[in-house]
This record gives structure tokens, sequence and C-alpha cells, in this order.
């Protein structure tokens, strides 16, 4: 076990590294740099030598070799930079937006399982029925609705039954919880729709599988209660791969809620991201990227420890 | 004495169907889905001719106008009207849809055989290269690719956004077709073609490829609902489609957030369309899977 951790922790690395070289490279080949984009976006002419010497300023005239290093070098001892835009950390920026796409997050993922799990599962039990064929119908309607719509379905169906749209500005939970709730429910409902649609269709197709499994026959034939029979020998079973599903989509929901943050306009890891891209803050676009991609290697490698930790058969390498 | 008849003997063959009517039969859901899609492609092909009204025609004096006889669907904030708009946003979705898809699906497919034909070292760089792309989300990388690339545009089509749309599908599709060619490669014939002196490339296209059809259709249909999303969530951005074309994503995006109470149908139709869409597209890539290839894994 020991030596397929420490394996499968090498086998990171790469990647994290073509990562990095990878929004690197991608970065520098935008049209215009961040000092055009800041000082030609006013209009009129601007001397080439305070675009000089703010380039100068923001290290953009060293040579890319040099720039990639110093940046590798202070990734490596945990130096983030600074924002290029606003002159504040990385460090700093990201923290303040982090914490509530974080919360969106976590909410989106408790509702999704919550809702897939026990939906997913039915629809196994009970296939083929009109049960089975309304949770599919539910779950293949969640992949194709737009979050980002649903978002705006949501603040259309307040605003014109209740006269009321949801907080603009952001509340921690710990310092007001009901408004913290009543501004961030409805994107976690949002997001967590599509996610719930896609768990549930992962339960199902599981559940099913197991259920044709030798064991569960054996289990009926020795006249286990079907219930147990459901909740021991076939759900134990079907959970590893709903739980895979569950960990990644949580790691992509982080990156995804990109565009459902603009409708609610909520000051996110998302809204962040846009922002950056569009101004070329490349130390805040690097930092960012590298957070996300980061966070899905991350769980990626938990689940499959996960995985050789509770099936004995898996044992690469 | 009267000869006894033989027996007539009666062989019960099933009756061969059209593949196509088969289908219909097997697949009631994905055939709906079909239909769907149908109607998407004749409404936008002769979009000129189905739509009422010029998609970018101004009407100042019909602005916000509610759904009636004249406007089906209502007008938006500049006296367009929403249905027409919505007709041509059936050509943008599906112009984009389809060619990223392809792009996308047959770049993925040739350096999944390639990758898997070829194996070894090839193999490693080339998995190690995918699971880079792989590790970051969709949208992500597609904004990322899309700003990169700025305004490019072929045959009034937006390449940028084509092409950052099928950059994502690349790795997923080179995995699944990977593995359907790892196996293809270890079938006799393979040996058969090689030990008969064939090149590498003529083994690859002529007798791997073809038989990596069923996934890549089935992706490909998958990927066209995708996509469709996709685009519509960089238009709404405003990184995708842009005005005054028509889109569906920037029908939603900009002024109609403006004007939730005067003119909701600005909001609720054409995200209808994009749901109708996705989920047709949908329907019938999960049925042409259960058709081809029901043990296939997305």
């Amino acid at each position: 076990m020991l030596r397929y951790t420490i394996h499968r922790l090498l086998l990171m690395i790469p990647t994290l590294a073509g990562v990095a070289v990878l929004v690197f490279i991608m970065l520098r080949m935008m049209p215009g740099d961040i000092v055009e984009l800041r000082l030609l976006a006013e209009g009129g002419s601007v001397d080439p030598a305070t675009i000089a010497a703010e380039r100068a300023r923001l290290g953009l005239d060293k040579s890319l070799w040099h720039q990639f290093w110093d940046w590798m070098g202070g990734l490596l001892t945990g130096d983030l930079g600074t924002s290029m835009w606003t002159g504040r950390p990385v460090v700093e920026e990201i923290a303040s937006r982090l914490e509530l796409s974080m919360q969106v997050a976590i909410m989106a993922t408790v509702l999704a399982t919550v809702l897939a799990i026990p939906l997913g599962t039915l629809a196994a039990l009970y296939q083929n029925t009109w049960i089975d064929q309304i949770i599919r119908v539910f779950a293949i309607a969640g992949l194709a609705v737009p979050s980002f719509w649903l978002g705006m379905i949501f603040i259309l169906v307040l605003l014109l039954s209740f006269n009321w749209i949801p907080p603009l500005t952001y509340t921690p939970i710990y310092v007001d919880p009901w408004q913290n709730l009543s501004q961030l429910i409805w994107p976690a409902l949002a997001v967590g729709y599509r996610y719930s649609a896609v768990a549930t269709r992962m339960t199902r197709s599981t559940v099913l599988e197991v259920l044709r499994e030798d064991y569960i026959r054996t289990a009926r034939a020795k006249g286990v209660w079907e219930r147990l029979v459901v909740s021991r020998h076939a759900m134990r079973n079907a959970m590893l791969p709903v739980v895979t599903v569950i960990g990644l989509e949580f790691a992509f929901l982080i990156g995804g809620l990109v565009v459902t943050e603009q409708v609610f306009n909520l000051n996110g890891l998302g809204k962040l991201f846009v922002e950056t891209v569009t101004r070329g803050d490349y130390t805040m676009v690097q930092a960012l990227v590298m957070l996300i991609a980061g966070f899905f290697i991350f769980i990626n490698f938990a689940v499959d420890l996960l995985y050789a930790a509770l099936d004995p058969r898996i044992r690469y390498g | 004495m009267a000869a006894v008849p033989a027996p007539e003997i009666t062989y019960k063959v099933p009756k061969r169907r059209h593949p196509v009517v088969q289908f219909a039969l097997t697949q009631p859901l994905g055939t709906a889905g079909l239909l769907i899609i149908i109607v998407m492609f004749v409404a936008g092909v002769f979009a000129p001719w189905v739509a009422p009204y010029d998609p970018l025609a101004l009407d100042y004096g019909a602005m916000l106008a509610a759904p009636s006889w004249e406007h089906w669907l209502g007008t938006d904030a500049f006296g367009r009207d929403v249905f027409s708009r919505i007709i041509f946003g059936a050509r943008t979705a599906l112009m984009v849809g389809f060619l990223s898809s392809i792009i996308g699906c047959t770049v993925g497919a040739v350096i999944g055989v390639v990758s898997a034909y070829f194996g070894g070292r090839i193999d490693m760089v080339v998995q190690r290269l995918m699971d880079v792309l792989l590790s970051f989300p969709i949208i992500v990388l597609a904004l990322a690719v899309v700003t990169v690339l700025g305004k490019w545009k072929v045959l009034g089509l937006d390449m940028n956004l084509i092409v950052a749309i099928a950059i994502p599908m690349v790795p997923k599709v080179a995995r699944v077709v990977r593995s359907s060619a790892l196996a293809i490669r270890e079938m006799p014939y393979i040996d058969a073609a090689r030990a008969a002196g064939f090149s590498h490339s003529r083994i690859m296209f002529r007798h791997i490829i073809p038989n990596v059809v069923a996934p890549y259709l089935i992706m490909l249909t998958a990927f066209v609902a995708q996509a469709i999303l996709l685009e519509a969530s960089l238009s709404f951005l405003g990184l995708g489609v842009t005005e005054p074309s028509a889109a569906w994503g920037l029908m939603l995006s900009g002024s109609s957030q403006e004007f939730y109470r005067e003119a909701p149908w600005m909001i609720i139709f054409p995200g209808v369309a994009i749901s109708l869409a996705v989920f047709a597209f949908n329907l019938f890539g999960d049925s042409l899977r259960d058709w081809l290839d029901p043990k296939l894994k997305l």
C-alpha cells in the first residue's frame, strides 16, 4: 500500500508540471499583455517609455525562461506573488473568494448526494417501471438544462411571485447564517441539479450491475431479508463508483461555477477567473489554474487510494 | 392408398427490418430525440424561410413586446423578434456543435489509435499529455483557449470558439478510443496485416480505425450536446458568439438580465431552446449507445 501511494504521488508531479507549462505558454500567447490592456484601455497614446517602465516593474521584460523560472521558484517555496492588476498578494485575493465558492460547492455536493443516492437506487430496484422512467427523465433533463439558465429562472420566479431577489452582497455564514443561506442556496440548487443528475445516473447503473452479481442471488437464496440484501450486499458494493463520480464532479464544480456566479453576481473564484483572464493578469490566472487543476489531481489521487484501500484486488505496481 | 402428403415445413425466418425502422422500434426515446434534432436541422438550414422576421431587424416601435400573434415569443430590448432569433440561433448552435465535435472527436480518435498502436514510450508521453488536459475543468480550458486565439473568423464562423470547444473533448475521446484500439491491436488480422508488410499508417487507418467507428459515433452525438451547452455558456459570458449574431446563450446575456420583470420571455425561451436541443442529443446519444455498444462507458 505504501509503495502504491508513493508511486501514485510521484505520478502527480509530471501532470502538475505539464499544467504549469501549458498555462504559462497559453498566457504568453494571448494577444496584448496586461500593460497594453491597462494603459491603452483609456484611449489616447501612451509614452512608450512608460510602457517599458511598467513592463520592467512587473518583470515582463525578462526572458520567458527567466519568468518561468521565477514563477516556479516562487511556487516551490509557496510564494504565489502579487496580482499584476491590483497589486495585492495573490493568496489574499484568492482566499477572500475561495470561501464563497467552496461553500456553494459543498452545498451543491450535499444536495446532489442526498438526492442522487436514493433516487438512483430506487430507479434500479424498480427498473423499467414508471418510477424508473420518471427518475430517468429527471436525470436526463438535469444534464440538459444549463445551470446558469436555471439560476436565472430561480431569480425570475422569486421576483415575480415574492417580489424578492437573493441579496447581492456576500455575508459570511458565521456572521449571519440566514442572510448567507438566502443568498447562496440558489446557486447551489442551480448547479446541484446537474450534479445530482450525473450522480443519479451513475448510481442507477452501478446498482443495476451489482444486483446481477452471483452473491446477490446467493444472499436471496439463503433467505436474507430483501431490505438487507439491498442495503448490505448491493449498496455497499455499488457505492464506490458513485463516490468517485461525486468526488470528481466536486473538483470540477469549483471551476464550473464560472458562469453561474455571473448570474447571481457572486464574487467567487469563477468570476475572479473570468476577470483575470480577460485582463491578462498572468500571476493570478497561473495561480488560479494551478489551484483548480491541483485540486482535481489531488481528488483523483485520493479516489485511487480509496479504491486500493477498499478493494484488495487493486494493486498496481 | 392415398399418398401421405409431405408435411409442410415452415421456417420461421425473423423478418429483417431496415436498421432505421429497427432503431425506431427498439429505442422510442432515442427516436423522439432524433425527431427533435431533425426539426432543429430543418429550422436551422431553412432559417430565412422559416423565421417570420429578420433576426437582426431593429424595431423601436415594438421594444419588449409581449408574446402575441405578431411576435409569437415577444421581442427583445431592441425590438428584435425572439422567435426568429431562436430559429437563427439553432443554426449557430448546430454549426458550432457539429464542427467542434467533429474536430474534437477526430483528433482525439487519431491520437488514441496512434497511442495504442505504437504503445511503449509514445503511449506513455501521449497519455501524460492527455492527463494534463483532463485536469482542467472544461470551461476553464475553453475560456483560456478562446482568449488566446482571439477573434478568428472563417466563413463567418467563430473558429476560436469552435477550437476552444473541441480541445477539451480531445483527451476524453483519446482515452476511450485508445482502450478500444488496444484490444483490436491484439487481433490476428492485425498480425496478418503486419506480416503482409503493410505500412503502419495503412494498418492504423484501414484496419483499426474502421473498428472504432461505433464509439466514435456515440461520443460524437454525446459531445454535440456538450458543445451546445458550452457554446451557450461562453456566449453568455461574452466570449463566444458576439452581437448582433443570433445565438441562444448570447440572447440570455447582457440586456435581457435587466428586464426580468418587464420581459421574462427574453429569459425563458432561449433557455428552453438550449435545454431542448441538449436533451434531444442526449436522448439520441444514449439510445445510440444502447443500440451499437451497450458496454461502452463514457
